[in-house]
This record gives structure tokens, sequence and C-alpha cells, in this order.
């Protein structure tokens, strides 16, 4: 159970995929107009997450080598298309909310990342909490985004009225340009954290901003090779420990 | 029928447009913009994928998963069909069209799994356009891509020369500046 718990941690804190590693950005700015779609986007990532974690190390063993990246991303398609039916059936008003980015999560590069970095390589049971961990940090970091965007734009949290009667919300913060800025700011923040640690001369690697260039590419180089690289790195540590 | 493309042609490539309103191919547009140049190509590679990918899109939704009531498997299609094309196109390029090949092939591989591509195909199933419609959108959208990348390029390349506080260094200035082009972008939402 320790490892488990670990995964967790690792997911919701230490790397967290928004947050730390700046993974996934499209769907980051695009749903996160309220708190409750961030929430809503973040648990269906989490499902997907999960259930491909766990399908991928099952197969681990049987998936060739070479035609292991149109194999994950079949699995994680019938996943989603699976979560897809389920929302529109069980959940019809977040469907409505979500729309198009819902099937979008098949190209979410958290996902196919995690598969690629971790579910590719360990048992079944450490895969599954680690896709827990990732999505609950992704449901953690999309919640936060879109509680700001929604106090801001329209006053309100999780649809609740909070600020006081003279407060003019600013509207441009739930349209699009306030996507923008609400990531800028959290970018600028990172990197003021990172330069401030370089300082002090902790080792920063770990913190990202942007995947490199292109999260659509990220399952054979960018983002996915960092991650495996630093899983190599742990390996590595973990393995001197033990001797 | 032709007015109706045109509406299309200007909705999708300005009034909503990919990326800054829609946020779909953020990542080719934050990472291929250091340079007008790049930014061109990129656009330009874009504009020839979305393209031919709505059109094969278009035609295996109307003529074989609708046929077959099997439209559930879009996604898992879609995905596969857009990766095969990209590769496909990259091959057919590099031995009949080399010239075309050595300008566009770099960017070609980056496309492969790219939300806007998907996102296209995806939305011309749910607005219920037709082939010939689908390609108009497609076509539409990513020459609304290509505008907004090269916009943002133009304005990086000026951006060098800049004393940006140290926080704001790298993405977060472009991110400041893609919201202002989104402000700006929103202008255009009088059109229609």
């Amino acid at each position: 159970m320790n490892s488990a718990k670990e995964r967790l941690v690792n997911g919701i804190v230490k790397e967290n995929p928004t947050f730390v590693l700046m993974l996934g950005m499209c769907p980051t700015l695009a749903v996160t107009t309220s708190a409750v779609n961030g929430l809503g986007m973040g648990l269906t990532t989490m499902v997907v997450l999960a259930l491909s974690n766990v399908f991928i190390s099952l197969l681990r063993n049987i998936i060739p080598d070479k035609v292991r990246i149109p194999a994950f991303i079949v699995i994680i398609a019938s996943f989603v298309t699976m979560v897809e039916l389920l929302l529109q059936g069980f959940i019809p008003f977040l469907y409505d909310a979500l729309g198009i980015y819902i099937p979008l999560i098949v190209v979410n590069c958290i996902i196919l990342g995690r598969a690629e970095a971790y579910a590719y390589k360990n048992p079944v049971i450490p895969s599954l909490f680690d896709g827990i961990g990732m999505g609950l940090g992704f449901s953690v970091a999309l919640t936060c985004i879109g509680a700001v965007r929604e106090l801001l734009g329209a006053g309100e949290i999780f649809g609740m009225h909070v600020m006081p009667e003279s407060f003019v919300p600013v509207s441009i913060f739930i349209m699009a340009p306030g996507a923008f800025f609400v990531l800028a700011l959290l970018t600028a923040v990172q990197n003021k954290v990172k330069i401030a640690g370089e300082r002090k001369g902790k080792d920063m690697s770990k913190i990202q901003s942007g995947c490199g260039s292109d999260c659509m590419n990220c399952a054979d180089t960018g983002c996915a090779k960092r991650l495996i690289d630093e899983s190599k790195e742990k390996a590595g540590e973990e393995e001197k420990k033990n001797d | 029928m032709i007015k109706e493309l045109l509406v299309i042609l200007i909705a999708s490539s300005l009034v909503n447009n990919v990326v800054l309103s829609q946020f779909l191919g953020l990542c080719p547009f934050l990472g291929v913009s250091k340079k007008t140049e790049t930014a061109t190509g990129m656009g330009v590679a874009v504009i020839f994928v979305i393209t031919l990918a709505s059109a094969v899109a278009g035609a295996i939704y109307q003529f074989i998963l609708l046929p077959f009531d099997i439209a559930y498997l879009q996604t898992i299609v879609f995905i596969l069909v857009i990766a095969a094309l990209v590769q496909f196109v990259e091959m057919f390029l590099k031995k009949f069209i080399p010239g075309l090949y050595q300008s566009l092939g770099v960017y070609l591989p980056l496309i492969t799994t790219n939300c806007a591509v998907l996102g296209v195909a995806l939305t011309n199933v749910q607005k219920n356009y037709g082939i010939l419609t689908g390609v108009v959108n497609g076509f539409a959208t990513a020459a609304g891509f290509t505008i907004s990348i090269v916009i943002l390029a133009g304005i990086r390349e000026k951006m060098t020369y800049n004393d940006i506080p140290e926080s704001f260094q790298g993405m977060p200035i472009v991110l400041v500046t893609a919201g202002l082009m989104a402000i700006a972008f929103c202008g255009f939402s009088g059109l229609l």
C-alpha cells in the first residue's frame, strides 16, 4: 500500500501535471470557465487515465515495442468513447458543457505520456494508482483555475454568489483571452519559484514551462522522453539505496 | 450555397479562431512561433493536412460509418485515419515532390496527432457538415491557425529586443501576447 500512497502524492503534489509538468494545456485553458466544468473535465480525464493505465499495464508484455504508440492510442480512444457515451447518457449537462473537448481527451498528452512513461513498464496496481494520482492532480489544478476564473469573471464559485454586490465581474476572465492571462500568470509564478530555487542551489529541473514545443508529439519526443528519463533516474536512485 | 460557404469561411478563420478562441493546436502555436519563416512553414503544412484530413474523415463518416451505423466509433477511426494519412502524405511527398517535402517535411510529423486536426474532423460531424462544407470549414480553420501563428511569430521577433521582467521571460510573455491577440480577435465577432 505504501507505493500506492506514494503514487497518489506524486501525482497530486510532486509531479502535478498542470502546475509542475505543464502538460495538457489545451483542455486546461478551454474548459476552465467555471469550477464545475474544470472539476468535470479533471474527473473525466482521471477515469480515462486510470482505466487506460491499467489496461496498458496488463498488456505491456503483449504489445510489441514498435507499434506501442498506435496501440496506446487505440486503447485510450476506446476508453474515451466509452466515457463519452456514459456522460451523454447520465450527466448530460456536463456533456453539453465540455462538448468537443471530451473526444479530444484522446490527444491529451498526460494520458499518452503516463502510458509511455509509467504504465508500459510497471505492474497493474501501481499503474492504477499512478493514473488516479495524476488524474486527481489534474482535477485539483483545473478546479483551482476554474474557481479563480469564475470568481473574477462572474463573482461566483461553484455557481454560488460569493462576491459583494458592489463587485463588478471582469467578464474577460471567463472569455478566451482570460484563459491566456491566467495561464501566463501561472507560468510566471512557476518561473519565479524555479529561479528562486536555482539560486539556492536546489535541483529544479523537474519544473517545466510548457512541453518543450508540442504536446501532440510528446509521445515520442518531448514530454514522454523527459518523463522516461526521470523515471529511469528514480529507478537508479532506488537501486542505489537497495545496494 | 456560396453565401453559406463564405459565412463558414469567415466564421472559422476569424470569428471562432481555432487557437485564440477554441484553444486547439495550442502547442505548435506556442512552440513553433519563434521565427516568421518557420511559422509560415508550419501554417502551410497545417492548411495542407487539415484540408486533406477533413475531406478523408468526412468521406469515411458519410460512406462507411453512417451506412453501417457505427458512428459512435468516430473518435477511434478519425485519429487512426489522421495518423495514417499524415504518414502517407509524408512518404508521398518525399517520393514524388521532393521540393515541397523539403519545405514542409519537418513539420508534418509534428501534426500527426495535433488536436486541431482531430478537432476539425469532429466539429464537422457535430455540425452535420457535408463533405464539401467540411473541407471548406477545415481550410478556413487552418487558415485561421496560420494567420494567428504568423502574427504571433512577428510579434515575438520584435519582442527579443525588449526588456522583460525575469519571471515573465519565455512562455509567460508569449501567453500574455496571445491573450492580447485573443482580445483583438474578439473584435471580429461583430462581422457576422
